[in-house]
């Protein structure tokens, strides 16, 4: 998060107006060149070994980030943007899986053990809980008393 | 001659391992003690035999001996010797063989240090550690022999792949293996219980070292990992959810839990059951992820030329041990016997708790790692799992066990006070809310993440501190009687409370990312540019050559302000052999933080394409993982952990730490 959120979150400070992944890229306006670089660091490059385009020095890599730029000039929308690619790549170029029926598990299951395993905890906890001793019922008191009794008499 | 004694050495390896498999478990399960006995020099012959293949290759490296097809892969006659020792574990054999002898290495410490066990524990511990040596030593004679020879021998080797050119390939693998394969101790001593039938808090205490060992390796070998993808690959991040970086971080995780959870058992007797079962998956996940890496079933910089047959072999040894690991827990683990009743809200409970955060962390990040796999092979579905997912799922978690250790740490055993806990952290509580407070009203805007983040950060430091503080300072006691009591107090106390401080400093570093500042720029000479508080000028750009590589050379003077604060550097580099172009990084560190500078590309009219980021705060990123690692250290130092320490003396620091828990 930190890492996405730094790379989306760079600090407009400065004179120098160039602020891109390749200097030649760069977007005039600052807020859709932060839109281009927050979509880009969620696409994979195709071609390189899990990279984001946004890291990525391929050409292909280079060929997509302007495409996501050239579609934000014309105005499109970040979710069309990432429809179109998705429907000429297919969902492997998304690096945040999209939530469907393929991926439910991925996305539901860490939290269903944890779920699960807070459960089986607390189930437990509750289960073992008498460190002080129970009650005695009748019988067992009854039966003490006899035995003290006992103990008094000998 | 010396590589055929070395092929043969590792070949008779396999063999001595075998008998260190089959006798002693067989002498453990008959109750033979000639028979269990044996697992000691079996072990030792087994280790002396490994050291010696492993040096015989060593020797091939260092005298470039290109009859063997490995040294003409990965060296060259002119490296440094530095990289003629550490080319031996660049390649697939040849790290399987380091593999093989960190294993050796930790079966023979154990028959060492096991004197005092049970000999029927260190009997079926030693046969465990010998079957992993086998069924490995039996993966690199079939499939990764690195002894090969050739029969036309060429004049000059091939040369290093030029990314591991590095000082991090000397130290960055044998760390990490040394923490994967060392939590193969903690998975026999589970098995070895298993055969036994028993376990108590003196199995807990012959594992926790072992255990404290493997992770504090693990640690600084995925710290340097770290540090070494940050100046290497040259775009500036430092972890990246890599497969290979996953298939690290899952032990770690499972580790931590597991290094918990055993000072439970080691206390309290509690936990047993969970305890076994969390060796056999700590160190199954260390197998997952040499599968991971060795296989080629994942695409990443650490998978050297994959190989089916390889792939399909490692499966196999993982389904073994993980297979026949939970079997065995399946069938023997009812009959443990559960001991060490606690109440809900205790140190105990405090523990569960971090053993259901971690491993579920671990989960999320297995998950991750292997959907995209499962999923192809399933329904043919091609998806990528990348770090949006994990920061959504693996990182809260994690952050979410962060916020409670403090009290953990606080609470007292068998039956806590959470009340009492909770106004002992107030005022690290209050430091923390101050931290965050200031922070705000400092950087004005920005991501709410980053201050959160540093107050936590501060939590943990001021929540180790303050327990710290709890233990040995009272108001009204003198300053000696204080300091007395500081220095009495045992040194695992001194381990936690450090390891856990490491862990803030680690996440004020992470936090602290969110303020980075990148700056990308074509400059032509003497030409300025801001990067964060510093002015950047290009002051010339020339051609160099070192030992093995060539480069074209980029400098800028820093400013800050007025102050000149030096110079940084960047290199486009050529390496002779491969021909193969890497960039290297300038890093300047100033205060906490660093510049980075990374070149592009130098134009033919001398222009420069640069990139620089301005990382605030981010060596404490790595600065945190070796204070945990000094907390490990620390712990390890413990007497009470020391096997051989006399029965009296424990018994002394025992009191006297039981009296402050």
């Amino acid at each position: 998060m930190s890492r996405l959120l730094g790379l989306c979150l760079v600090l407009w400070l400065g004179l120098v107006p160039a602020y891109a992944v390749e200097p030649d890229e760069i977007l005039k306006d600052g807020q859709l060149e932060t839109r281009a670089r927050a979509i880009s660091s969620e696409l994979r490059c195709l071609v390189c070994q899990n990279q984001s385009i946004d890291d990525s020095h391929a050409p292909l890599a280079r060929d997509l980030r302007v495409l996501v730029r050239q579609r934000l000039v014309d105005g499109e929308s970040d979710e069309t943007i990432r429809a179109y690619l998705v429907d000429r790549y297919g969902d492997f170029i998304l690096l945040k899986p999209r939530f469907s029926a393929d991926t439910l598990l991925l996305w539901l299951s860490p939290f269903m053990v944890l779920a699960i395993g807070g459960w089986a905890v607390f189930s437990r906890s509750r289960r073992q809980t008498p460190l002080h001793a129970a009650a005695l019922d009748r019988t067992e008191r009854d039966r003490l008393e006899a035995m003290l009794k006992d103990n008094d008499a000998s | 001659m010396i590589v055929e004694f070395g092929h043969f050495a590792m070949i008779l390896a396999f063999t001595t391992a075998l008998v260190q498999t089959v006798l002693p478990m067989w002498g453990a399960v008959a109750r033979d003690p000639a028979l269990a006995a044996m697992a000691r020099y079996a072990a030792f012959l087994t280790f002396g035999l490994v050291v010696l293949a492993y040096a015989a290759l060593t020797w091939a490296y260092i005298s470039s001996d290109f009859s063997v097809v490995n040294v003409v892969m990965n060296s060259h006659s002119t490296k440094p010797l530095m990289y003629k020792i550490s080319g031996v574990w660049s390649n697939h054999e040849g790290s399987m063989l380091l593999w093989v002898l960190i294993l050796v290495v930790f079966a023979a410490l154990v028959a060492i240090r096991g004197g005092a066990m049970p000999a029927r524990l260190l009997a079926s511990v030693l046969s465990v550690q010998g079957a992993i040596a086998a069924a490995f030593l039996l993966f690199v004679i079939l499939t990764s022999n690195p002894f090969l020879r050739l029969a036309e021998i060429p004049a000059e080797g091939q040369g290093l792949n030029p990314i591991l050119e590095d000082p991090g390939l000397a130290i960055h693998p044998p760390l990490l293996y040394l923490g994967y394969v060392g939590f193969s101790v903690a998975f026999s001593f589970a098995v070895g219980a298993l055969v036994h039938g028993r376990i108590d808090a003196i199995w807990a205490r012959f594992v926790r070292p072992w255990t404290l060992l493997a992770w504090i390796f693990l640690t600084l070998g995925i710290a340097m990992g770290s540090y070494w993808a940050y100046y290497e690959l040259g775009w500036g991040g430092w972890w990246f959810w890599d497969p290979v970086e996953n298939a690290s971080l899952m032990p770690w995780l499972m580790g931590t839990a597991l290094l918990h959870s055993t000072v439970v058992m080691e206390k309290r007797e509690a936990l047993k059951v969970w305890t076994i079962l969390l060796s056999i998956l700590t160190f199954s996940l260390s197998l997952l992820g040499t599968f991971l890496v060795r296989s080629g079933v994942i695409t990443s910089v650490h998978s050297f030329a994959s190989d089916p047959a390889r792939g399909i072999f490692i499966l196999g040894i993982l389904t073994l041990f993980i297979g026949g690991g939970l079997v065995l827990f399946a069938w023997r683990a009812p009959a443990l016997k559960q001991g060490g009743l606690f109440a809900p809200v205790s140190r105990e409970g405090a523990l569960v708790v971090n053993n259901l955060f971690l491993a579920t962390s671990a989960v999320a990040v297995l998950v991750g790692t292997l959907y995209p796999l499962v999923l192809e092979t399933l329904n043919g579905n091609k998806i990528s799992v990348g770090a949006p997912y994990f920061n959504l799922t693996a990182v809260p978690i994690f952050v979410a066990l962060l916020v409670f250790v403090p009290f953990g740490q606080s609470l007292a055993w068998k039956r806590g006070d959470l009340l009492a806990v909770g106004q002992r952290l107030l005022a690290a509580f209050g430091l923390a809310v101050l931290a965050m407070i200031a922070t705000f009203s400092v950087v004005r805007g920005g991501p709410v993440a980053a201050p959160l983040g540093l107050g936590l950060g501060v939590w943990l430091i001021a929540g180790s501190a303050s327990d710290v503080l709890y233990r040995c300072c009272r108001r009204g006691l003198p300053l000696r009687t204080m300091i007395e009591r500081a220095l009495g107090m045992p040194r695992s106390a001194w381990g936690t409370a450090l390891a856990h401080a490491g862990m803030g400093i680690t996440v004020i570093g992470i936090s602290a990312t969110v303020w980075g500042i990148e700056t990308l720029a074509i400059v032509s000479p003497h030409e300025s540019l801001a990067v964060g508080p510093y002015t950047v000028t290009l002051e010339q750009s020339f051609k160099r050559t070192g030992q093995g590589f060539r480069e074209d050379v980029v400098r800028f003077a820093v400013k800050e302000g007025d102050q000149a604060k030096g110079t940084i550097e960047s290199s486009k580099r050529i390496h002779t052999g491969r021909e193969m172009p890497t960039t290297e990084a300038g890093i300047v560190t100033y205060g906490l933080g660093q510049l980075y500078a990374s070149v592009n590309d130098t134009l033919p009219d001398g222009k420069v394409s640069i990139r620089f980021y301005w990382k605030p705060l981010v060596t404490l990123i790595w600065a945190g993982a070796l204070v945990m690692a000094l907390g490990g250290a620390l712990s390890l130092a413990d007497r009470r952990l020391r096997i051989g320490a006399s029965a009296k003396a424990r018994k002394a620091v025992d009191l006297q730490g039981g009296s402050k828990a």
